[in-house]
């Protein structure tokens, strides 16, 4: 049996029933690693040892009859640029690459409440910007369905680890498209949550009014397993939403009878590749015959949310990474004149270009006589675009897009500058700019590359989302193919 | 109206970042390129829109004043590379 | 050509909360460097802010006691800079959207001055400067609680400012907000002043100052740049927009930096945060703990004490002092007596030691039996001295000092009578220099009684004694 190929509710099943000890998964799992990741490239680090200790502590709870959870003892992969106590959280950066944190992240605790095994962390764009995991300072990831290619990004690490059979389910980070643009690319299941609904407590920041942490998985099922883990209020983050425990499991129900679904125009004109449309398309063709009720549906400030996303991120992002100056922790220049000149060195050397650009191109908005120009201006558009939204969901239960204009493509192809690697992310962003959850699960291929599908839900409706993605799910397989790496 | 070289080096101090005269050229025309896709925004009709500061309205939410203990120093201090006394260490900051 | 001086003041003031305004590290002076601080006040990535809910409530209250209007909406902004003391390398504060705005303070002289706004924010660390050419960062003060209290230019003499400043620092003291201390860094003061000549045609440009580290220093500052100010103007010249510092030894200010190129701090709403929405049962609600403030607590003083002001100035100079004088006056009902022993020996005492009248050991009831010892003339005013002292040091009850060390006044007259014929005898030159007569003998010859009965004896008694035998 190849433990790795399966989703994580399988390996529950199977642990809990005795017929393998969460021990002889961990096992399995990190040796497959050590054959896969040179292939691959998901991890930037990998703390085995700990990770045993955890998972025989699963085994002998279970052998001493206590009840675990559904995630307890299944292996699992963590984006790096969520912060874990005593073990380094490097945002892929040369700024961070020894930052140990002395706390963990909202997430992890309710990771290891589950009883988890955080095997290790994976790769990523640097400080989560980008959209392949080219740009990390420490090498790239590929993608396991076509090693030449990208597995997207910025939470490409996480990706490819579950799609490579690394980890069951990992978390990433979603500011314009992080989780799901990835999960498209790799066949697989990503969630950006409702923002507030997942604590970003411990998540080092890019831009903090858009990022949210989600899961990615292999199956929705196991999208709401995660969900069930890491969903809910917390009061070390005050932008964090006050809102009722839902059990996300209880979505996994096969019926879209009478679910009013809308095609968002706008997501379906120019620069999405034809055979992605057509795919999309006839996945909602799946639902109407499933008994969806399908009507096309306009959101016409879509256009503006590139360009909303650019300010908005960019200048959140210069102020948030002002912090790193190489003085409490990161990075240290050699051979500095005076502190001005110590900032300058420990920046200039610590941060890699597409972070040097955006922090400048936030910085200039932020200038005196810019501030109006620029973010006042993006934070209005940002209200048109949740009124869009809004307006959408006053008649229906979901929308649905491509999640990304084309399926992965070469390594190297996009990286020359940042308004072509951002037209990857067209679909996701405005998702981000409004703050409704959107989900992004496999619904077809093309050249044997995966095809995403972004299903938009309204806020806090994950549940209406998951029930969607289930009854797709077990009305297709697209989500049973495994990548052969070639 | 464009980035000159002038101002990518006046926004390169106040990010306290520093370019190569080669970078400074990309980054300009870098910027340049971006500012000039965001201009369409101004198309847009935008008055009596209100900007949306955070998208839950978030409001009053608050913590108690008590007090926890802090953390230790040694855990303070630890990702920093250079202190002295219990503290971190820097070039002599004059105003 | 004769100027007006235009002063604004900007005023930090540390807030009394246990917890730091976005995390639940202590707010104490006291400790090693760097053991206050936790992720949040290091400002490590992905940690995030949460608003201590004490420090809305403590500017609200600073705000309405300083006759502000108090905003509905408000909201946290950042003010982004570099600088090696803040942690986030941006101070989380209020840009245009403050939590208090509009209000003033009354001067004795009926003046308003003007107060623009209150603002919240958070303190940097400090850096202490070693001889090694380096900086040693301590944390502990990052993320203190603070208000940001800006008036109009509305002053225009030293004197103004610093009545306004013992104004603000006695309300802030009143409403236990802020203890104020100067010296500990928990009040601070930037001033921005110009000189205007009368007919408008001659105006300087606004210079700011820095690292004022009294109220006297403020003064002082304000009167060297006035007339630095009014110098330049005279030689047809003008002042630089700058910052300056005052250098306390040298008695000057001297230039720190221009404000030419100002600082471009690029504030935009702190995306971590929620708005402060703040309705009226809220403001009610904060309304109720203002105690009487020190205006309205002055002119009740005078009409039921009738004192004159300057003493009344000196009972209430703190709200705790007023509270030990009215409840020592309901106790003992002598005022002025009161009001004496307070001003005089007490204050100084507190001022003399750096303590605060909360500290004292006695009890209000045993400083009243110790009045009544006095006005019985049990003891005379010279041992009241002495028993007040040991009181103060000890905590001992007055009629227990009394008796140790046997101090209860002598009022027997054959007794006193004798050591006063005794004294005459062993002093006839001071006889004789009073019959011919020298006031001073009188004075050194009841001085000799005093001595001999070891200070017990009435003076009165003594007085007309000596009087009656000499004539
Ligand atoms: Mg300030
Ligand atoms: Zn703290």
């Amino acid at each position: 049996m190849e433990v790795y190929k399966l989703t994580a509710h399988e390996v529950r099943d199977k642990i809990k029933n005795k017929e393998i000890s969460s021990k002889e998964v961990t096992e399995s799992i990190l040796i497959h690693i050590e054959k896969t990741d040179p292939h691959i490239g998901a991890y930037v680090s990998i703390r085995d040892e700990i990770a045993l200790k955890r998972a025989k502590k699963v085994d002998k709870d279970i052998a001493d009859g206590k009840e675990i959870s559904d995630l307890g003892g299944i292996p699992m992969a963590v984006k790096d640029n969520i912060c874990t106590a005593g073990m380094a959280t490097t945002c892929s950066s040369k700024m961070l690459q020894n930052f140990i944190p002395p706390y963990n992240a909202t997430v992890i605790n309710k990771i290891y409440e589950k009883d988890s095994i955080l095997i290790g962390k994976t790769n990523m764009d640097e400080f989560a910007m980008g959209s392949s995991t080219e740009n990390s300072a420490f090498k790239i990831t590929k993608n396991p369905w076509d090693t030449k290619r990208v597995p997207g990004g910025s939470s490409g690490g996480s990706a490819a680890a579950v799609a490579s059979g690394e980890a069951f389910f990992a978390l990433g980070s979603d500011t314009g498209g992080s989780i799901r643009q990835p999960a498209s690319f790799c066949g697989l299941v990503g969630l950006k949550p409702t923002y507030g609904l997942v604590s970003r407590y411990g998540l080092i920041a890019y831009a903090s009014s858009l990022d949210q942490i989600g899961p990615i998985t292999k199956d929705v099922e196991d999208c709401a397993l995660v969900m069930n883990a890491i969903a809910g209020y917390d009061s070390m983050d005050s932008t964090s939403a006050n809102y009722k425990k839902v059990d996300y499991k209880k979505s996994l129900v096969k019926d879209v009878k009478g679910l009013k679904i809308g095609i968002a125009k706008e997501y379906f004109e120019e620069g999405i590749d034809y055979d992605v449309k057509k795919q999309v398309l006839a996945s909602i063709e799946i639902f109407k015959s499933l008994g969806a009720e399908v009507e096309e549906v306009s959101l016409p400030h879509t256009k503006y949310a590139l360009s909303a996303y650019y300010i908005i991120a960019s200048c959140e992002c210069s102020s948030n990474f002002a912090r790193f100056d190489g003085i409490r922790y990161g990075f240290r220049a050699q051979g500095y004149e005076n502190i001005k000149d110590l900032f300058i060195k420990n920046r200039t050397e610590g941060f890699g270009d597409e972070v040097k650009r955006r922090i400048m191109l936030g910085t200039y908005a932020l200038s005196a006589g810019y501030y109006d120009q620029y973010y006042h201006k993006a934070l209005k558009i940002r209200t048109l675009i949740k009124r869009d939204f809004d307006r959408a969901f006053e008649k229906f239960d979901l929308l649905i897009t491509p999640t990304a204009p084309t399926t992965a493509f070469k390594i190297g192809e996009k990286t020359k500058d940042t308004l072509h690697m951002h037209m990857s992310d067209i679909c996701t962003v405005p998702v981000n700019i409004a703050g409704v959850p959107a989900m992004s699960i496999p619904c077809g291929f093309k050249d044997g590359l995966p095809i995403g599908m972004q299903i938009i839900g309204n806020y806090f409706d994950e549940s209406t989302i998951l029930r969607a993605a289930y009854t797709f799910e077990k009305n297709t397989n697209y989500h049973k193919e495994r990548p052969n790496r070639r | 109206m464009s980035i000159r070289i002038k101002d990518v080096e006046q926004v390169a101090e106040r990010s306290r970042l520093s370019f190569t005269e080669e970078e400074k050229e990309g980054l300009k025309d870098q910027l340049n390129n971006i500012l000039e896709h965001v201009k369409e925004l101004d198309e847009v009709k935008l008055e009596g829109v209100e900007p949306t500061y955070n998208i839950l309205e978030v409001k009053n939410v608050f913590r108690e004043d008590k007090m926890k203990p802090s953390m230790d120093r040694e855990e303070v201090l630890m990702n920093a590379s250079d202190t002295q006394n219990g503290c971190f260490k820097v070039p002599k900051v004059v105003e | 050509m004769n100027y007006k001086t235009l002063i604004g003041l900007e005023i930090h003031s540390e807030l009394l909360t246990n917890s730091k305004i976005f995390c639940s590290c202590t707010t104490s002076f006291v400790g090693d460097e760097n053991t206050h601080c936790c992720p949040i006040c290091l400002g490590l990535p992905g940690t995030l802010p949460v608003v201590n809910k004490k420090v809305v409530d403590f500017a609200i209250k600073a705000g309405l006691a300083l006759n502000c209007e108090i905003s509905q909406f408000s909201k946290m902004d950042r003010k982004n800079y570099f600088y090696p003391d803040l942690t986030k390398a941006y101070q989380i504060s209020q840009y245009d959207l403050p939590i208090c705005h509009d209000g003033y303070i009354k001067t004795e002289a009926d003046q308003k001055i003007r107060i623009r706004r209150i603002h919240l924010e958070e303190d940097a660390g400090k850096s202490i400067h070693t001889n090694e050419g380096s900086s040693l960062l301590n944390y502990n003060r990052a993320g203190v609680p603070l208000i940001e209290i800006v008036s109009e230019p509305d002053m225009t003499s030293a004197d103004e400012a610093y009545e306004f400043l013992e104004k603000l620092k006695a309300i802030l003291q009143y409403i236990e907000v802020s203890d104020c201390k100067m010296e500990q860094g928990s009040l601070r003061c930037d001033v921005n002043i110009n000189v205007k000549s009368e007919d408008g045609t001659f105006v300087s440009n606004i210079v700011e100052l820095k690292n004022l580290n009294s109220f006297k220093a403020v003064a002082k500052a304000i009167e060297y740049e006035e007339k630095r100010h009014i110098h330049l103007l005279e030689k047809s010249e003008n002042t630089v927009k700058e910052t300056r510092r005052w250098d306390d030894a040298k008695n000057e200010t001297i230039r720190m930096r221009s404000k030419e190129y100002a600082q471009d701090y690029r504030y935009f709403p702190e995306p971590d945060l929620g708005t402060i929405e703040i309705d009226y049962d809220w403001i009610e609600k904060i309304r109720e703990t203002i105690p009487e403030l020190p205006n309205d607590k002055k002119k009740r003083f005078i009409k039921e004490y009738n004192l004159p002001e300057k003493d009344i100035d000196v009972l209430m100079i703190t709200k705790k002092m007023a509270n030990f004088f009215e409840d020592v006056v309901k106790e003992f009902k002598d005022v002025n007596m009161v009001s004496n022993w307070i001003r005089i020996e007490l204050y100084r005492r507190l001022k003399e030691n750096n303590t605060e009248i909360d500290d004292i050991k006695f009890s209000i009831e045993d400083f009243s039996k110790f009045l009544e010892l006095i006005k019985k003339g049990t003891i005379n005013n010279n041992a009241g001295k002495k028993v007040f002292k040991e009181m103060y040091e000890t905590g001992k009850t007055p009629e227990m000092i009394v008796k140790e060390k046997g101090l209860i006044q002598i009022e027997d007259e054959e007794q006193i009578r004798d050591i006063v014929k005794q004294v005459l005898k062993e002093n006839p030159k001071s006889i004789e220099d009073f019959k011919n007569g020298k006031d001073r003998a009188l004075g050194f010859l009841i001085g000799q009684v005093m001595k001999l009965s070891r200070g017990k004896a009435n003076p009165q008694i003594v007085n007309t004694l000596i009087k009656e035998e000499l004539i």
